[in-house]
């Protein structure tokens, strides 16, 4: 991309450095704000670059490139499809310096490049406890029992075989870390939705109910209360599941993710799907559920996966993602080309229902518009909203604010702060701001 | 966790056999075929959670001394001789006092001056710990330990928080007075509306979802003013890579460059007027306009240079023009001014037009 202009702090080239008719046009007619706009465009284009001109237009038109002269790549070349090499700056990252083992941590979605609500397998967020294994489906079983006699009928083990055998569903969840945006509870700490945001994907999910499962076993529905989950990693994680969510058919044993099996670091061969809540709870290589009466008090509902109130007690037992919402588009360590018209987008979600409506304000709060939002509409699923923006190339800061089926409005940060304080770490939803400058940076800052 | 009676390993194997063989016996449900029963055997190796209330915990003990021993050889390396090291995490033991063991809520979360926020300081329950060392550390050997090193293991950590004595013996007997003395056992609320299933007052947690924060959809002048009240500190802007490296090549926008490279020139090879006119061009934006053999949008510099050619008050008319803009000459699109030049430039950059816009 030797085209592309490098140099920082000056509003872009538009992609392509020359007039086009259109804008011919426009000088013609005198709009002399575009005259102005054009030259600081053509002026920051050609800094440095030196791209020959033809005579008579654009050189990428003119002169017609190798790929419509020559023979392409054979099918099959790349018997698992990449993405284009173009693509390579959108990765899951590690933010530095947040954790110090690599095997216990966290690799964030790169939300600054990604479209529409569904996120690619091999972008979903990371996030392990022990590190990851790509694990033998042959050899995977999954045990379902109860905590004593009378919980279940009869104590079962499932090979990956059985569990594809059954009877699934295909739905569309968000997954999102408690953890997500914690760094910025006190202050701004990244400049980037990537690592502000982006332990957060989403996905459809194929698997069969846990209710189908524990009924195979012959649960006790009167008796049971929670059931624990627990994967087959080194940590064997283990969370506690309430067993509401499992009766009313929304749990999932899942194996299937965006039409293919889950990807190892996501929990090949299965894993669980408790919508709505936090991703902790989402066991990967699930191995075992027992069916119980009380919590368990695991270490990550116990020591982490607590949030810290400002009277000094832990909330315990924490699941559920409230309402949140961010714009990805633009959004922080981004330049805005010029002027003009852009396409606001962002993500918006909530663990209680549908999202009903997303308002944006690109003055900081003062007014605010209904974005529009796009489907598909689903409860507890990522839910893409768009509003259109003309920047006049003055300073601005952006805000999205979501609202649920249920009738909560996501937050600002200080009524978020006012009622838990900064230390909570944990289920932080807080309106999000990014500020434009005139240059066109766009940059991480906190509104109250 | 499950309990047996009197777990027999001969009977164990017998029903592992019974079961592998006897399958479709189990089919009694609607799934048939699908699933066979688990033994006891299997459950035995793998229900290996503790509760709060310590069911599940398998009969056991082991002294400080002891903890100590094993905790040297597998465990301080990470997390430091007294559980105080944050090398790999945050620490395991600190913050906590005598009274804290007292109250049963650690005093210095409420009063929030604690740099770290150790394991000791948060757990409530000791069953936690247990269960935790149990099935997951050491970190690279995760269930290597022996049930009594891991009460051993307990012990050592339970005594370097000054919660049992030098000379303690933890057992499945006495776990629970140690339970009686945990500095922040008081200190979990589970009264708020996050909990996705049944309330407390209907054997749940938490008040069905009610949520503690609330805001409204105002829509026009909802405040006076905008506060800001955090920016991005610099080093956090540069401490995650290059942000143009993470953004896409195309599109409404592009990632900032934050890799500092623009701010170290190579020194370039001195260049030919000619070639330094050429830059200088390209520098000043002169060329989004004008192609050196073409028109763009304002003439080819081969017509201009024809156009003037032979005149002598060309190169002042011409400079004079460049500098303040205009239309006419050439048609009806105007050429905006370009004052941001010096003089002296944009006179070379006319000279250089003039004489045939070479490259070299
Ligand atoms: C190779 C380094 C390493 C070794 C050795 C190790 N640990 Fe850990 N330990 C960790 C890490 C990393 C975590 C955090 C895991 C997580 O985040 O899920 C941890 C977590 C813990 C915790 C939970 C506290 C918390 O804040 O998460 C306890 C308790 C613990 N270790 C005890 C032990 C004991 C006992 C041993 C020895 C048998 C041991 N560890 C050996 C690295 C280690
Ligand atoms: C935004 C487009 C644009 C840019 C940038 C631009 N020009 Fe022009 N230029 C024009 C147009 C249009 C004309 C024709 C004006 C007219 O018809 O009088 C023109 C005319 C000229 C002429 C001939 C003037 C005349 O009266 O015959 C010269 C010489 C010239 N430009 C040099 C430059 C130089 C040197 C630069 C860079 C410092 C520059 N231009 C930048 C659009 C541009």
């Amino acid at each position: 991309m030797a085209d592309q202009p490098t140099q920082r702090g000056r509003v872009r080239p538009a992609p392509e450095n020359f007039l086009t008719e259109t804008e011919i046009t426009a000088v013609k007619e005198g709009r002399r704000d575009f005259l102005r706009n054009a030259f600081i465009t053509a002026s920051a284009a050609l800094t440095g670059s030196g791209i020959a001109r033809a005579a008579d237009g654009d050189p990428n038109i003119l002169t017609l490139p190798p790929w419509t002269t020559s023979l392409g790549q054979p099918v099959a070349a790349r018997p698992y499809g990449l993405p284009s090499q173009y693509e390579k700056g959108l990765q899951r990252r590690e933010s530095p310096g947040l954790t110090r083992m690599p095997q216990v941590s966290v690799a964030f979605t790169p939300l600054q490049g990604l479209f529409g609500i569904i996120t690619p397998s091999g972008l979903h967020f990371e996030r392990h406890h022990q590190g990851w294994a790509d694990i033998d489906p042959s050899k995977h079983r999954l045990m379902v029992h109860g905590t004593d006699n009378g919980f279940v009928k009869q104590p079962k083990v499932y090979t990956v075989d059985d569990i594809l055998r059954l009877p699934p569903v295909s739905r569309m969840h968000f997954i999102e870390c408690g953890a997500n945006t914690g760094m910025e509870w006190g202050n701004v700490a990244v400049p980037t939705v990537q690592y502000s945001h982006g332990m957060l994907s989403c996905s459809e999910f194929t698997g069969v109910p846990l209710r189908l499962i524990l009924e195979d076993c012959g649960i006790d529905w009167k008796k049971a209360k929670y059931v624990l989950a627990e994967g087959a990693d080194g940590s064997s994680m283990t969370r506690t599941i309430p067993i509401e969510m499992v009766q009313s058919d929304e749990v999932l044993v899942a194996y299937g993710q965006n039409g293919e099996m889950l990807r190892p670091e996501n929990g090949y061969p299965l894993r669980l799907v408790v919508p709505g809540v936090q991703g902790v709870s989402w066991v990967k290589w699930l191995r075992r559920i027992e069916v119980g009466d009380k919590p368990w008090a695991t270490k990550d509902e116990a020591i982490h996966y607590i949030d810290l109130m400002p009277d000094g007690q832990h909330r315990q037992y924490t699941s559920v993602q409230e309402c949140k919402s961010v714009i990805t588009t633009p959004s922080g360590g981004q330049i805005l080309l010029d002027k003009g018209f852009y396409n606001i987008s962002g993500l918006a979600w909530s663990g209680r229902g549908k999202i009903k409506r997303v308002d944006v304000s690109t003055d900081g709060g003062i007014n605010w518009r209904p974005a529009r939002v796009e489907g598909p509409v689903n409860a507890k699923c990522l839910t893409r909203f768009n509003i259109d923006w003309v920047w006049d190339g003055k300073p601005a800061i952006l805000q999205s604010r979501a609202l649920d089926d249920t009738g909560y409005v996501q937050p600002g940060y200080g009524q978020l702060r006012a009622v838990r304080g900064t230390k909570s770490i944990y289920h932080n939803n807080a309106i999000q701001s990014w500020k434009v400058t005139e240059s066109g940076e766009v940059s991480n800052v906190q509104v109250l | 966790m499950f309990r047996f009676s009197k777990p027999s390993l001969g009977g164990a194997i017998a029903l592992a056999l019974a079961t592998l063989t006897a399958n479709s016996a189990l089919a009694d449900g609607k799934y048939a075929g699908i699933g066979r029963s688990a033994t006891r055997a299997e459950i035995h190796a793998w229900d290996i959670d503790v509760r709060p209330d310590f069911k599940g915990l398998r009969p056991g003990s082991g002294s400080v001394d002891q903890g100590q021993e094993v905790w040297e050889a597998k465990c301080a390396s990470c997390h430091g001789s007294f559980g105080e090291s944050n090398e790999v995490h945050t620490p395991l033991i600190g913050g906590t006092t005598k009274d804290d063991i007292k109250t049963g809520h650690v005093l210095s979360l409420v009063k929030g001056d604690a740099p770290q926020r150790s394991a000791i300081m948060k757990v409530a329950t000791v069953s936690t710990l247990f269960d935790y060392i149990n099935r997951a550390m050491p970190l690279t050997a995760p269930k290597s330990l022996s049930n009594d090193e891991v009460y051993a293991l307990v012990a050592y950590l339970l005594n370097l928080a000054e919660i049992v004595p030098g000379d303690f013996v933890l057992t499945d007997k006495n776990i629970a007075e140690a339970q009686a003395r945990m500095p922040n056992r008081n200190g979990m609320n589970t009264d708020h509306g996050m909990w996705p299933g049944a309330t407390a007052a209907k054997g749940g947690i938490g008040n069905g979802g009610k949520p503690d924060v609330k805001n409204t959809a105002c829509m026009s002048n909802c405040k006076t003013e905008v506060k800001v009240a955090s920016l991005l500190p610099v080093y956090a802007e540069t401490a995650h890579g290059n942000l143009a490296e993470q953004n896409r090549p195309v599109g409404p926008v592009r990632g900032k460059d934050t890799s500092g490279k623009a701010a170290t020139p190579v020194a370039p090879a001195p260049l030919s007027e000619n070639a330094t006119a050429s830059k200088l061009a390209s520098d000043s934006g002169c060329m989004a306009c004008h192609g050196v053999a073409s028109k763009i949008v304002g003439p080819g510099y081969n017509e201009v240079a024809a156009k003037y050619k032979g005149q002598a008050d060309a190169e002042t008319k011409l400079v004079a023009k460049v500098k303040a803009g205009g239309q006419g000459a050439w048609g009806a699109i105007p050429m905006p001014p370009q004052g941001q030049l010096k003089d002296a430039d944009i006179r070379s950059l006319v000279k250089w037009i003039m004489s045939g816009a070479k490259a070299q």
